[in-house]
């Protein structure tokens, strides 16, 4: 247990430490709602209807960005052999890095969401659910990610074989999502795609860690 | 320096075979190696060594046959040093021994008496990458040190150090072995004294499968 532990703890000091792990993936997603007003039109109308899609879409797909790199620095300078050999399970070592990610990556992503929903006209009163379905959507999509990261991590440009692999999984905290946040967006009832957009995500964190640990060791065998 | 119960601790390799692909490293190799052995792994480039050590960490399934360690449990906890030493380039290397520490349960106090055994003490606030390769070594070895376990295996533990650094892998070999440990090594040159040796050559395939 303190193996898993001490792992969580070094990777958030790493990602935070390592140039800023949160600043790619937080430019693409601002970047990718700012573009929307000049793609589908600045009318408000519009705005609104595309809001909540696009900022599911620009969320999952920046939140694909920092898991090429999730186990494969570790597995090319050796530190996952140190950690398989030392008898501590995969399993923890994947929902410790996993989970530090989220914390260094996922929730800088939800912080800055309400700040692209307001400029994608959303309503203000809604800022509140935004971050919570933010938070909960990340969640969801580092923790599939991870079972991508794991199996492209012995691949040199396993980049795509990581959206392969993930992007199926991400479709159903992205319908529950976005679902929410359209229903927000008109005033109606989000409280039950929320919760299933929570259950996606509790399953992702509940499964992945086993799915990456067994990837995880066939990529050092 | 070693684990307790460690004296009885047997390891029984049967009839094991190594493959790497469609390739046969090495086949039927048993051997059996006790309590306060050493064993050096010996043979050309690509002849298994490594392949053989990740088998004995569980780290590669084997090709063929079986490992066992008697007395240490299925499970005897080992020490697998690879030729990556597992060093993180923005880490500071006293940062990086005292994760392990951690990572092992064990106090911080562990990681500064292994950095100065290793002779790190004067580099602890350097970055993994302003390490040389010889201290990247060096720290990878307070590994040895931070846990002790009963088993190590290590692979060319002796790369990159200079005359000093293979003296003091040779004294921490000597200092485990005395302590009830086991220790094997794929070495080239100068091996650890007294121990076996084991020429994987002489193990080499002929056929393919």
């Amino acid at each position: 247990m303190s193996g898993s532990f001490s792992v969580f703890g070094r990777e958030l000091k790493l990602a935070w430490s390592g140039g800023g792990g949160a600043a790619l993936p937080v430019g693409f997603f601002a970047a990718s709602a700012s573009m929307t007003p000049f793609a589908v039109g600045s009318e408000t109308a519009a705005l609104q209807t595309a809001g909540p899609g696009v900022m599911w879409i620009a969320l999952a797909l920046s939140s694909l960005l920092p898991m090429e790199r999730l186990f494969q620095a570790d597995l090319e300078d050796g530190t996952l052999d140190a950690y398989a050999g030392s008898g501590i399970g995969m399993e923890g070592i994947a929902l410790a890095k996993t989970l530090a990610h989220w914390i260094a990556t996922g929730i800088p992503l939800a912080i800055v969401a309400p700040v692209l929903w307001i400029m994608l006209q959303g309503p203000v009163d809604a800022i509140g659910l935004v971050v919570l379905a933010a938070l909960i959507g990340t969640l969801a999509f580092f923790f599939f990610g991870s079972i991508g990261a794991a199996l492209a991590a012995g691949m040199r440009r396993g980049g795509l074989l990581i959206a392969l692999v993930t992007l199926p999984l991400y479709v159903p905290t992205m319908i529950f999502g976005a679902a929410a946040l359209d229903a927000a967006a008109n005033g109606a009832d989000w409280v039950g795609p929320l919760l299933l957009t929570a259950s996606a995500a509790l399953f992702g964190v509940a499964t992945s860690p086993f799915g990456a640990a067994m990837a995880l060791r066939t990529a050092i065998d | 320096m070693t684990g307790a119960g460690a004296l009885s601790l047997v390891l029984e390799v049967e009839n094991l075979a190594a493959a790497r692909g469609l390739r046969v490293l090495f086949e039927g190799l048993s051997l059996r190696l006790s309590a306060g052995e050493a064993l050096e792994l010996r043979g050309a480039n690509g002849s298994g060594k490594s392949t053989l050590l990740r088998i004995l960490a569980g780290l590669t399934r084997p090709h063929a046959g079986t490992v066992r360690f008697a007395g240490g449990g299925e499970d005897a906890p080992r020490h697998y040093l690879g030729h990556l030493d597992a060093v993180k380039p923005s880490e500071s290397a006293e940062e990086q021994a005292k994760f392990w520490a951690r990572y092992f349960g064990r106090d911080t106090e562990t990681a500064i008496t292994a950095m100065k055994r290793v002779g790190l003490t004067n580099r602890s606030s350097v970055p993994g990458r302003g390490l040389s390769a010889g201290q990247k070594r060096r720290l990878a070895l307070t590994r040895l040190l931070i846990e002790p376990r009963p088993v190590w295996l290590l692979d060319e533990p002796t790369a990159a150090l200079d005359t000093e650094g293979r003296a003091l892998v040779s004294q921490l070999v000597a200092d485990h072995r005395a302590g009830g440990g086991m220790v094997i090594a794929a070495v080239h040159g100068d091996g650890f004294a007294g121990s076996r040796v084991l020429d994987l050559a002489s193990l080499k395939a002929g056929a393919k499968t």
